[in-house]
């Protein structure tokens, strides 16, 4: 052993038998079998990859092509038109666009604060023995399906809206001067409030669950260094804890974000599905993808299916600009830290 | 590893057992509204004769595209294709089975049957024209009720449906406003109310909503335990939901004015019709490419139509009169043909 010295591992192990003469050929076999395997490795991912665009662009295609006729039929007054009539075939998108928009903002406008508390309580204040029943009852909120969300909403979580929070709301909010239209309206208990309080709590474990693990992630001499300083755990939190995980964070909000505009089954059970748009957040509305849901299956007319596939482009698209905007937003911070 | 082959065995012979059943079944799609009792003759059925149907409740408007599209023997619809349509596509077209629609309430103090309404009076409250329970159009047909200072939220389908097809089509025989204003179709631009899924959804929207309105079929008000209305029919009288109301529309309708019995049954004549009754139909090509899956078909559709009446009743749904299935099998034999132009499927009686 000791007359072998100091060489490199690989001839070491090559060498590792007494056969002297197989030795070359024997190496070169080995260095060709590994090359091979890389190259085949190689492939495969790139060919994963790949199968992802292709499928991407399969789906854009296929979407802009079902939905030819109704862009040659409504062009760009679809989307600014509110008027959906199956009967007399006009169909404009205005009404599901909004619903989409504004029962995610009241999603995150309730999420993301939530979220971040827990996630800041699990990581900075909770005590041992409570951080993994509380995370795993988080990661379980993830893992129930949405057609339940949508049941327990509809027989369980609008009646007692109905019966405890709306009245109360409205008598309260509705009189307050500005604000006051956007809780009008007799308590239906479904509705696109409803609809919103039901997706903050989908979209919560996403933005928890990420932003404990971005958080955890936080070197602990930085916080250490900070509490030195006297800081208090809410200074910490903010200036050192929160500037370091942006990226994180805003990654999870964006997750949340992607999963509340495309929820479909939840939100048709409590949206109220009408094609109507209403000041007040109490009255029912629609969702893009509650419609499609919705409507599909019943719709023979090829101008009718055209139009539904037309929302799902259009629901494709309002996905990309906010994926796009959170880009853009990244870049920027990014930016302003760095000068 | 000996669990793995016991197993495994038991999956092959699973596999074997079931694969020629499956071959032999019928397959069909469309209405979601009849298959509750297709399914329920279907079970029937596989155990007089060990022919199976594969039923696929995928909405009226997939059964028309499946067909269509030949991918099934037979498609199922709420809404009947006009003849134009099925002169271009070459189907024929017989209803199966029919219902009723009932408009539910959920005003306190009042009992199943206590409240009257008519057509006209129905379309006002579905276009927001009434808003109280206690309006003069709707004091004037129930002076004997009193009915509560309270706002009506009516409750509509957000799916596109049969039961809605239906439903507008009477609220548009009997009001003008509505014909022109919202139209008759499976989904429809509602004036007002919310959208609940399915007949489930409304039936619950209705029993959790203080002053609601909506309209279900007939199981389902039962099922929920919901307060239905009565109606003024089109003679004039007061009759409430019940299978004898659904039969006496179907045997006054005409069936024969209109091609592949496409009769909407909806405010049909006689003293004690029901005023929204609703048929479901068949829908199959003349030429069929396969003859022997046909006739498999139209073998169960016979064997459903002769033994199915009883379990049709469990269900709350409503057989077709005896003289309609004679005309229907009459026509079946005439129109759905071989390529050799001999019918697929002889009748016995």
């Amino acid at each position: 052993m000791e007359s072998r010295g100091r060489q490199p591992v690989a001839d070491v192990a090559l060498q590792g038998g007494n056969i002297a003469v197989a030795e070359v050929a024997d190496r070169g076999k080995v260095l060709q079998k590994l090359r091979m395997t890389d190259i085949g490795f190689r492939w495969l991912t790139r060919g994963a990859a790949i199968a992802v665009l292709l499928i991407l662009g399969g789906i854009i295609v296929s979407l802009v092509w079902g939905s030819l006729e109704a862009i040659g039929k409504f062009g760009f007054g679809f989307l600014v038109t509110e008027s959906w009539n199956p009967v007399t075939e006009q169909f404009g998108a205005l009404s599901p666009i909004y619903g989409t928009i504004v029962t995610s903002i009241i999603a995150m406008v309730i999420a993301v604060p939530i979220g971040l508390f827990i996630a800041l309580f699990l990581t900075e204040l909770c005590p041992m023995f409570l951080r993994r029943p509380i995370g795993i009852a988080i990661e379980l909120l993830a893992g129930i399906p949405s057609i339940i969300y949508g049941i327990w909403g509809l027989f369980v979580f609008a009646p007692f809206l109905q019966q405890h929070v709306q009245p109360f709301l409205i008598n309260t909010l509705g009189n307050v001067p500005g604000i006051g239209g956007l809780f009008a309206g007799p308590p239906y208990g479904i509705g696109v409030l409803t609809a919103g309080l039901i997706l903050a709590i989908m979209v919560l474990p996403f933005i928890t669950s990420i932003s404990r693990d971005v958080f955890s992630a936080v070197p602990p001499v930085l916080k250490e260094a900070a509490y030195g300083l006297g800081c208090t755990t809410w200074e910490v939190s903010r200036y050192v804890v929160l500037p370091f995980t942006r990226v994180g964070v805003i990654g999870g909000v964006m997750l949340g974000l992607g999963r509340a505009l495309g929820e479909t089954m939840a939100v048709t059970f409590v949206i109220g599905n009408a094609h109507r748009i209403s000041a007040s957040i109490m009255a029912p509305g629609t969702t893009i993808s509650a419609t499609i849901a919705n409507e599909f299956t019943e719709a023979v007319e090829p101008i009718y299916t055209s139009s539904l596939i037309l929302l799902g482009l259009i629901l494709f698209a309002i996905t990309f600009i906010v994926l796009a905007c959170a880009r853009l937003l990244l870049m920027r911070l990014n930016a302003r830290v760095g000068a | 590893m000996k669990h793995w082959t016991v197993l495994a065995a038991a999956g092959l012979l699973a596999a074997a057992v079931s694969l020629p059943a499956n071959a032999a079944d019928i397959s069909g799609a469309g209405a979601s509204f009849p298959y509750p009792i297709y399914t329920k003759w279907a079970d029937a059925y596989k155990k007089a004769t060990g022919v199976g149907l594969n039923y696929q409740s995928i909405g009226s408007g997939g059964g028309i595209k499946q067909i269509k599209a030949k991918t099934v023997t037979f498609g199922a619809s709420d809404a009947p294709l006009t003849g134009k349509d099925l002169d271009e596509s070459g189907l024929v077209q017989f209803p199966m089975v029919m219902g009723g629609i009932v408009p539910v309430i959920n005003v306190d103090g009042v009992k199943p049957g206590e409240v009257v309404l008519d057509g006209a009076t129905l379309a006002r409250i579905f276009m927001g024209d009434i808003k109280k329970w206690n309006d003069p159009a709707i004091a004037k047909l129930n002076a004997q009720v009193k009915l509560p200072d309270q706002a009506i939220a009516v409750v509509h389908r957000s799916d596109g449906s049969g039961t809605t097809f239906n439903f507008a089509y009477y609220l548009g025989e009997t009001s003008a406003e509505w014909k022109s204003k919202v139209g008759v179709n499976t989904a429809l631009q509602w004036p007002v109310g919310i959208g609940a899924k399915g007949n489930e959804g409304v039936a619950n929207n209705v029993a959790n909503t203080k002053g609601a309105i909506g309209y279900v079929e007939y199981a389902y008000a039962l099922q929920n335990n919901l307060t239905h209305t009565n109606m003024i029919n089109k003679a004039g009288k007061n009759v409430g939901p019940t299978a004898e109301a659904f039969q006496a529309a179907a045997a006054n309708a005409d069936w024969n004015s209109q091609p592949g019995y496409g009769v909407i049954l909806a405010n049909q004549p006689g003293d004690s019709s029901w005023p929204m009754t609703a048929a479901t139909w068949i829908l199959m090509y003349k030429k069929p490419a396969d003859a022997t899956a046909a006739a498999e078909a139209l073998k169960f559709f016979d064997w459903s139509y002769k033994n199915g009446g009883k379990m049709a009743d469990e269900l709350h749904y409503v057989g077709m009169p005896d003289k309609v299935v004679k005309d229907i099998e009459a026509y079946w034999a005439k129109e759905v043909t071989d390529a050799s132009g001999k019918p697929v499927y002889a009748v016995t009686n």
